[in-house]
């Protein structure tokens, strides 16, 4: 850091997942406030701790197991989109803010919305994994405050709770920003295609909000709206954006 | 990675959490000797990886060494949901006063370990949370400062345990925290954490889970403590043939990732599809206009052709697969035309010929001018980003619904 | 499919054509064999032979091609013509 010439603004970190916890402890202390965390297969006691910390000195972390951000034609952290050239294809500047918990999808998701003259004014990949540093609830705050924005895009999957959290948030801030969700993966519900469920102590933590039917039913009550396919996302956000 | 009872209670002796002076036994022979050892009644216990032990007869009680022992030879024969045991545990039967429960588990919205704690022991926990609600206490703890026994107090003084019994069960729930975080689990939980007569507390059963992540980082406790052996993974999937080539193929070649499932699936179109939320979404939209997927497959960080290929070989070697549809989310890693010919030379190789047998292939992005010289050269037909994952996914159902036809 | 024939095929897409005197050459086969990233080049004393079974491997990187005198060395990609 001292040997750096001026102010450092983020850190992308692509190190093994055994380094990662110690890299991002590294950056947090010597004042960067963003943090991209692009590598996977980190355990959850590392991520968390990682939080804990970014939490304690007011810095805020995006991933793990994620693409990064872009605010197109101003900046991009991460590999999202590709390189700047086939990124610049898929995002113009738009008035759509979109997150998603798949990298792939953020772009493809941009790519629609740019293809129908909305375009995006930014795009975060928050990460696939249990325990990630900004669910879409605690990054809607900073799409609230973009002028730019006019409404929201996320992509899920089953799992998890962020969507309940993403639910009670829009309630509960009486959100000026309109939401349009899709959800992949509802053919995991079917019976033939369960996996491993989880434990007990799990699941009244968890509750039975990670299935794709309960969360399409809880982000629904929220006055979200879930889009059946992907292709109408696009007609869906331009609907909302005119209420 | 899930562990026996046997080696749940060794994590939690490890922590300094008493237990009951119990033996692992693989025979009739070594439980009698721990019977005898423990001198009085005892209780058998089968060491399988499943619920419902009880219920199928898994567990016994014995009064004398010669029952424990006719006990163990039973269990040690008895299969539970498909599970045979691994031994038995021999415990001695323990005059418990009262049952309490005690776990920490991950809650991922505040990004925290989670500890519960209920003086309703013994039973199911979600059952207490949903009809005892004031008989479940709860305390999330740091993942970077130390835990202090006074934030385990809390949690157990929240359920109206007071005195000698809330100095007694304090320092059980902070090292069962503690070691929660030592040891990277995701489930460290005793049930029932039991009272006994002479007032101390010992956990009668424990559930340990360990995140799959952290295993190669736990190998102190796993191969030393434990001597659970590297091949040893617990895990009670048996994959499928084509799981089972797909994951060799995989591990043959470090570029990029290929995954491949077909359990639940037996339709007619084979997919080679990626990368995880593509995947995802690709599936459902093919099942939702009426197609029939063969197989689920991820495909992403720039694989070589050579593995392109033996995927999709792979999986138009499965019954029943007439056509394979290639599709993947706008890609900016995985390079098109790598993926274009891995799949044609799959087709190439197993007598096919590509334009017949790749239904649809949609792969936006990194090098698609080059893909789509290869793709025209075989007559392939393909689509760019302006044709979405759903429309792409509906034209491969048409054609292999018109070919049936 | 025959049952006897192998499985798996030469090249299908790529083609590398390395002229000679630049393919007895064995410092620029060294060369060769260090910048291809998918082992398409194998350096001996004899120069340099071309890996058949890695050729559809090829990712266009054209450092081959640059390490040899101009000229020398094409890529020929099959789906071209």
């Amino acid at each position: 850091m001292e040997n750096h010439g001026g102010p450092i603004d983020g850190s992308i970190v692509t190190v093994p997942p055994g380094f990662t916890k110690d890299a991002v402890i590294e950056a947090i202390a010597n004042g960067i406030k963003l943090l991209v965390i692009v590598t996977e297969r980190i355990p959850r006691g590392d991520v968390a701790g990682m939080v804990e910390f970014a939490d304690l000195h007011d810095a805020r972390i995006i991933g793990p197991n994620c693409l990064g951000l872009i605010v197109p034609e101003v900046c991009k952290m991460g590999g999202i989109g590709g390189p700047a050239k086939d990124a610049a294809k898929s995002y113009k500047p738009g008035v759509v803010g979109v997150m998603s918990r798949s990298g792939g999808m953020t772009t493809e998701i941009s790519s629609s919305l740019t293809a129908a003259g909305l375009g995006v004014s930014t795009a975060v990949s928050i990460g696939g994994d249990a325990i990630i540093g900004s669910t879409y609830a605690e990054l809607m705050p900073y799409f609230e405050a973009d002028e730019q924005t006019q409404a929201i895009v996320i992509y899920t999957e089953p799992g998890g709770r962020m969507e309940a959290q993403l639910a009670e948030w829009k309630q509960e801030n009486n959100s000026r920003l309109p939401i349009v969700a899709f959800m992949a993966g509802k053919f995991m519900d079917d019976d033939e295609m369960q996996g491993m469920s989880f434990g007990h102590a799990g699941t009244i933590v968890e509750g039975k909000e990670d299935s794709a039917k309960e969360k399409i039913v809880r982000l629904e009550a929220a006055d979200i709206k879930v889009v059946e396919r992907i292709d109408e996302i696009p007609e869906a956000v331009k609907e909302r954006i005119a209420k | 990675m899930i562990f026996y009872e046997y080696e749940a209670r060794k994590i939690v002796e490890l922590a300094g959490i008493p237990v009951t002076k119990y033996g692992f036994c693989q025979t009739a022979d070594e439980a009698r000797k721990v019977a005898e050892e423990i001198g009085g009644p005892t209780v058998i216990k089968s060491q399988v990886l499943t619920g419902g032990r009880m219920k199928a007869g898994g567990v016994q009680f014995a009064d004398t060494p010669d029952e424990a022992a006719k006990h163990a030879e039973d269990i040690l024969k008895l299969e539970i949901n498909g599970h045979m045991p691994v031994g038995v545990l021999v415990d001695p039967k323990a005059e418990v006063k009262q049952e309490y429960y005690a776990s920490v588990v991950w809650d991922g919205t505040a990004k925290k370990p989670l500890m519960l704690f209920s003086d309703m022991g013994g039973i199911d926990i979600e059952q207490v949370a949903e009809e005892h609600p004031d008989h479940v206490g709860r305390g999330h703890i740091s993942n970077l400062l130390p835990v202090g026994d006074y934030e385990a107090k809390q949690v157990i003084a929240a359920t109206g345990v007071t005195g000698s019994q809330l100095n007694r069960a304090t320092p059980i729930l902070a090292k069962l925290a503690r070691l929660f975080r030592d040891n990277d689990m995701i489930l460290a939980e005793i049930n029932p954490l039991a009272e006994l007569t002479d007032g101390s507390f010992v956990a009668l059963d424990a559930h340990m889970e360990m995140e799959e992540e952290a295993v190669g980082r736990q190998k102190q406790l796993l191969r030393q403590e434990l001597g659970i052996a590297e091949e040893d993974t617990r895990d009670n999937y048996v994959p499928s043939e084509f799981e089972k080539n797909v994951k060799a193929i995989d591990a043959a070649d470090h570029r990029g990732v290929i995954q491949g499932k077909d359990h639940g699936f037996d339709g007619n179109l084979g997919l080679v599809i990626g990368a995880g939320g593509g995947s995802l979404t690709l599936t459902d939209a093919v099942r939702n206009q009426g197609g029939k997927p063969a197989n689920y497959s991820e495909i992403g960080g720039n694989p070589s052709v050579a593995k392109a290929c033996g995927l999709a070989k792979e999986v138009l070697k499965k019954d029943g697969v007439e056509k394979i549809a290639v599709m993947m989310s706008i890609v900016s890693n995985t390079r098109v035309d790598i993926v274009a010919r891995g799949v044609i030379k799959a087709c190439l190789e197993l007598g096919k010929d590509p334009a017949d047998t790749i239904a649809i292939f949609r792969i936006p992005g990194a090098w698609e001018d080059e893909g789509n010289k290869i793709l025209d050269y075989y007559g392939v037909e393909y689509c760019d980003r302006t044709v979405s994952l759903w429309d792409a996914a509906g034209r491969a159902v048409a054609k292999i619904q018109g070919a049936a036809a | 499919m025959s049952g006897s024939r192998s499985e798996t095929m030469d090249a299908v897409f790529i083609d590398i054509e390395l002229d000679e005197p630049a393919k007895s050459d064995p410092e620029l086969a060294k060369k060769l064999e260090e910048v291809c990233t998918v082992g398409i080049f194998k350096a001996s004393d004899a120069g340099t032979e071309i890996v058949q079974g890695q050729l559809d491997e090829c990712v266009l990187c054209y450092l081959c091609v640059d390490a040899c005198p101009a000229g020398a060395m094409r890529i020929i990609k099959k789906y071209e013509n």
